[in-house]
């Protein structure tokens, strides 16, 4: 069953420039000029794109915040605008950059608002916080103001504060931004989990690569308010070839080098060997290679970043060979 | 509703709650309302030691007009009054946060950051109306309690309806501050003094188009035991509620096209 379904969906903004030193013109600009997305439910699904590209006006528009400009457009059966306040009840929403919660107040305060907010019965509410609490180690921080708590630790709540209501879909935007390693996989890994039963929906924008490849198996890229590709991560690298780094470092410059399929070197400086490796190369081959022409000193392999293949996207230029 | 109200009682709670953990911030605040109330009362001193009545009201007549409209406006300014902090909830996304919520937008923007700080206004108001009504010896009959108690509630509805309707039209359609406060503000200096103070062309525009005379001059008549000096008919002095929930509804007109238009422009 489709939980999202949206077609042709259009929000045009009208801005006014200056022209002159009174004048203003008024120019129509299309943050989202046409997207169509069908989400499954119990779908974890990616969206992404550069900035500006029409991600949170797409989310503001599915959550009921902001009346499209035109298309057609369902969440959870309804007509978000219209029926803002029913919907409300049915998804759950992270502003990664915006707070749900009480500021000056306990953590523990801003849940049992909420609670009166949503209308959420006690015992179920208790099940779901406690779960959280487990989950994302909340009791360490509970009962401290919102204010004073570190970005991991409010991220943390901001997720439970989120989830309290039991919602279908979790609409994320950008849940990691800001986040040290430990916090963001704190983060991951409950998404992931949370993900894995299969009765939450999760909608998630990010810029970081290794949030869509740890929880996402379908991105949606939007590039100038259309979509440019809807598939699988490793569909999308395939189709724009790119490119993983491999840096090794040995004792010697090696009289041989290794040449697969696949495989470019970069640059040489020394010991140190830069290696392009197609997704496909064999960069296992590639690493027992090397080893065996000298003492490997240091190894890395770099991910190719999101923005890079996004850029290519919208140029629509394959990979340099 | 009911249960409405009770989330709405909870939130409002909530704000009371958060403000009192800035104990020395909300005494200063409680000082400040002081120095403040004080500044406008002195104004109303002063005028009184050049003269002995004013539009044929005396200093404690036109107390009690003045404590009438000041209670009015610290109860608006209390629960109301902190829309005009509009262009903040937009920029820092809490207008988007209370829209993905299943509660009533305003009601939200309002109980979330209701005024605790100036909470002061209330009571020095109130001090100030009782203290006027025993200096000026007015015998408590129920008809004048039922239009003490009426009237700054009126007036709270009605300058509520102001803050309202000036803020959303200074936000989304003029993009300025200086109307939502000279209209507000304005109607506010000019309820504190008796009409008849008032030139003509000044009393037609504040005192009736916009309906300020009804919110604490014309129901203080019935609690002087007066008659309007201006000529008005008596009934004129009961107007208030009527006045106040036509203010209320067009403020609520204004308010809801405001929220339509960002909806649609995101701005």
């Amino acid at each position: 069953m489709n939980i999202i379904e949206a077609y042709d969906l259009r929000k045009e903004f009208d801005i006014r420039v200056r022209a002159g030193r009174f004048k203003r013109e008024r120019r129509t600009v299309a943050a989202v000029a046409g997207v169509d997305l069908v989400v499954q439910r119990g779908e974890m699904l990616g969206y992404l794109g550069p900035n500006g590209a029409g991600k949170s006006t797409t989310l503001k528009m599915l959550t009921g915040v902001l009346h499209p400009s035109g298309g057609r457009v369902s969440v959870c059966g309804l007509a978000p605008v219209p029926q803002r306040t029913t919907l409300a009840r049915r998804i759950g929403v992270v502003f990664g950059q915006r707070s749900q919660l009480w500021w000056d107040l306990p953590l523990r305060d801003s849940f049992e608002l909420l609670r009166h907010i949503y209308r959420v019965p006690a015992a179920e509410h208790a099940a779901r916080l406690r779960r959280c609490r487990d989950l994302l180690d909340l009791d360490a921080f509970l009962d401290i103001p919102v204010r004073q708590l570190s970005l991991g630790q409010r991220m943390r709540g901001e997720l439970t504060a989120a989830l309290l209501h039991g919602p279908q879909i979790l609409f994320l935007d950008e849940p990691t931004i800001g986040l040290d390693v430990v916090s963001k996989q704190a983060v991951r890994g409950f998404l992931a989990e949370l993900g894995a039963k299969g009765d939450t929906t999760i909608v998630l924008t990010t810029h970081d690569l290794a949030d869509i490849e740890r929880l996402c198996r379908r991105i949606v890229v939007i590039d100038h308010g259309r979509v440019v590709h809807d598939g699988t991560i490793e569909a999308l690298h395939a189709r724009y070839g790119s490119q993983r780094r491999l840096v090794a470092e040995l004792d010697e410059v090696p009289a041989t080098l290794p040449d697969l399929p696949g495989v470019r070197l970069e640059s040489a400086e020394g010991g140190r060997l830069t290696f392009a490796v197609d997704r496909t190369a064999p960069i296992g081959t590639l690493v027992s290679q090397l080893t065996a022409t000298g003492v490997l000193r240091d190894l890395s392999v770099t991910e190719p970043e999101i923005e890079t293949v996004i850029a290519r996207l919208y140029r629509h230029t394959p990979a340099p060979r | 509703m009911a249960e409405r109200l009770r989330i709405y009682r909870e939130l409002v709670r909530a704000q009371v709650r958060g403000q009192a953990s800035y104990r020395l911030s909300f005494t200063l605040d409680l000082l400040g309302n002081l120095l403040f109330f004080g500044s406008d009362l002195l104004a109303v001193l002063v005028v009184f030691r050049q003269v002995p009545a004013l539009g044929g009201f005396t200093l404690r007549e036109t107390l009690v007009v003045f404590g009438l409209a000041a209670t009015g406006f610290a109860l608006s300014d209390l629960f109301v009054g902190n829309i005009e902090r509009m262009k903040t909830y937009v920029r820092t996304g809490l207008l988007d946060a209370v829209l993905i919520r299943p509660l009533g937008v305003l009601g939200q923007l309002l109980a979330l950051d209701v005024g605790v700080r100036r909470i002061g206004r209330v009571v020095y108001s109130v001090l100030l109306l009782v203290v006027a009504l025993r200096a000026a010896d007015v015998p408590l009959t129920p008809v004048r309690v039922l239009m003490l108690v009426l009237t700054p509630l009126c007036g709270a509805v009605f300058f509520g309806a102001f803050f309202i309707a000036t803020s959303t039209v200074a936000f989304w359609w003029v993009e300025s501050g200086e109307l939502s406060s000279s209209l507000t503000y304005g109607g506010r200096d000019f309820t504190a003094y008796p009409m008849p103070v008032y030139g003509t062309w000044l009393r037609r525009l504040f005192g009736f188009t916009l309906g300020f005379g009804f919110v604490a001059y014309y129901p203080s008549l019935v609690v002087l035991g007066r008659a309007d000096p201006l000529g008005g008919p008596a009934w004129l002095s009961w107007t208030g509620p009527a006045v106040a929930a036509l203010a209320a509804a067009a403020a609520w007109l204004i308010w809801r096209t405001g929220v339509r238009h960002y909806r649609s422009t995101g701005s």
